[in-house]
């Protein structure tokens, strides 16, 4: 039995708003194990954002429980049990690349020896050695959310979670980094939490896959990946990938017919 | 086509022109401008040449007329190269110091010696008057009861006639012992600390949600969140307030300078002036202090380039 790392239980999340109340979560109840890579994909409104905020200690439940490595989400962040990637990079434009991903180290007070080094280290994790001095705007889109990963990895947790990382880039540089992170899961084996409303970027990356669906936000079927770990890009071509795929297509469509 | 023709335009040649187009333009305003004063300068003052002209009984031509109403000794407005005149002979025409039984001390003919009069309690109040703006904009960011209680306030400061209030700031500060630059540069702080209020507080909120987010997933505290994101944040705020700011604060001083009768200082140049009708030494003042203003905006204009080039804001 592996040990889940991430444990959510009947977890509701009720938002108040000028229209009335939200209920964003209802009765979610999952177990993320540990070198998991877990995809959350569904319609917008489903919750899963929602849902990696509230892992991540950004929103509070208003009922259930969530632990995170044992602990509650808010100790587990002062813990650093994880690294959090935005949809957009995020890079602050007045700090160089390495000065970007040495911010988290300069709040969790590393030495200057040591950030230095895990500088180094994870820029050339992400692929992005020589462009440390570089300010973010002289860099692609994609290589500024590979600086962003990379601020992720720095203090080393070992939960990575993503809310839709690639979701602004083009599809040609998506597959690229889809394909990179996945080298990148393999040698770090981190537990991945990626939030995306991409079918195929779910299927190719995911060990589990959560499909949800809206109104209000809950999870319809986890459906548990038999690809193989090593997966090249045209793994998308196979007739498993293909099923993988409709089963979730069909997941998020059973969803859907709940409005019509 | 001849060969001298085929033959591309020199790079000089190509720089001048664009030099050229660049400053034509300007030309053409300011002359316009100088124009408009001209014809204005002979309309207001021909009144009082022909009234002289009566007076004395003699007839004088229209040419004469207009030499006059270019050469008054007090003109009601002054013509363009009167003032550049005044201009020249209060600054390079006279020494800033001035021999005096045996020891030199300031020359109050010189125009350079009141701006300098003038110019060191801006700066001092500019000083306090960013420094006041910048705490008070990081105390309503951070504290609820601040940011329901002082901006309220801080508008209202700003809806006082400053005229009013200066010669009670001045005769109180007098009456505990302060004077010279301290109660000018007081005056010149509580006209320039305004908009720092306002541009700060603005800069310092201009982080988005996800910035702040990303600190949190860190557990950073509030003073890492100020200084590592709202701060740099707020950097081109700050400058664009700061140069409302020391334009403030140059207003501050000589409005302070005015009610109170200060001997030395744009603001006494003033005075003097209108006292003795030397509208002459009025415009001339004016145009210093414009001149001061325009160096002072120029100067933090430079120094916010260079900042944001630094900071890679620049682009």
């Amino acid at each position: 039995m592996p040990e889940a790392v991430i444990s959510a239980d009947a977890l509701d999340l009720t938002f108040q708003t000028n229209d009335g109340p939200v209920q964003a979560l209802s009765d979610v109840s999952l177990d993320i194990n540990k070198g998991d890579f877990v995809s959350f994909i569904g319609p917008s409104g489903c919750g899963k954002t929602t849902f990696l905020r509230v892992i991540a200690a950004l929103e509070q439940p208003t009922g259930g429980q969530v632990t995170v490595n044992g602990m509650t989400p808010d100790e587990a962040r002062r813990a650093r049990a994880y690294g959090y990637v935005f949809q957009a990079a995020g890079l602050y434009p007045w700090r160089t690349i390495e000065k970007n991903i040495k911010l988290p180290l300069e709040i969790m007070g590393f030495s200057r020896a040591e950030q230095e080094k895990r500088v180094n280290n994870v820029l050339q994790l992400v692929d992005l050695e020589g462009f440390g001095k570089k300010f973010p705007w002289q860099l692609s889109g994609g290589m500024q959310q590979r600086a962003s990963i990379a601020r992720a990895l720095a203090f080393d947790a070992d939960i990575l979670l993503m809310d839709e990382p690639f979701g602004a880039l083009d599809e040609i540089v998506r597959d690229r980094l889809n394909e990179e992170l996945l080298k990148l899961w393999a040698r770090t084996e981190k537990t991945i939490g990626f939030v995306t409303h991409s079918i195929p970027e779910a299927v190719y990356l995911s060990t589990k896959i959560v499909v949800m669906s809206p109104r209000p936000g809950r999870i319809t079927d986890v459906i548990e990946s038999d690809l193989p770990r090593e997966r090249p890009l045209d793994i998308r071509d196979t007739p498993e990938f293909l099923a993988l795929a409709h089963r979730v297509r069909e997941g998020l469509r059973e969803g859907h017919a709940y409005d019509e | 086509m001849s060969a001298v023709e085929a033959q591309p335009p020199c790079a000089l040649c190509m720089a001048m022109r664009r030099i050229t187009m660049a400053i034509l333009p300007v030309l053409v305003v300011v002359g316009v401008i100088v124009a408009i004063w001209y014809a204005a300068a002979y309309g207001m003052n021909r009144v009082s040449t022909l009234d002289t002209a009566e007076r004395r009984g003699i007839e004088i031509s229209a040419a004469e007329v207009f030499a006059d109403t270019m050469a008054q000794e007090r003109p009601r407005l002054p013509a363009p190269h009167q003032v550049v005149t005044e201009l020249w002979n209060t600054t390079a025409g006279e020494p800033i110091l001035r021999e005096r039984r045996g020891e030199y001390q300031p020359n109050p003919r010189s125009l350079f010696f009141h701006a300098y009069q003038t110019l060191a309690p801006t700066l001092l109040g500019f000083v306090i008057g960013t420094l006041a703006g910048l705490i008070l904009a990081i105390g309503i960011v951070h504290n609820r009861a601040m940011d329901m209680s002082v901006m309220p306030w801080a508008i209202a400061s700003q809806t006082i006639p400053i005229l009013a209030i200066a010669p009670i700031v001045i005769v109180v500060l007098n009456a505990i012992g302060l004077t010279g630059v301290v109660p000018k540069s007081l005056i010149s702080a509580y006209l320039s600390f305004f908009p720092v209020v306002v541009g700060m507080v603005k800069g310092l909120r201009s982080p988005g949600a996800m910035d702040l987010d990303l600190l949190r997933t860190y557990s950073a505290s509030r003073s890492e969140t100020l200084f590592k994101l709202r701060l740099p944040a707020s950097i081109p705020f700050l400058f664009a307030s700061l140069k409302v700011a020391i334009a403030a604060a140059l207003v501050g001083t000589i409005v302070a300078e005015l009610p109170t009768g200060a001997r030395f200082g744009l603001g006494a140049r003033l005075l003097t002036g209108s006292y003795y009708g030397q509208t002459i030494q009025i415009w001339s003042a004016l145009f210093m202090a414009a001149i001061c203003a325009a160096c002072l905006v120029a100067l933090l204009g430079l120094i916010e380039r260079t900042t944001l080039r630094r900071m890679g804001l620049d682009r």
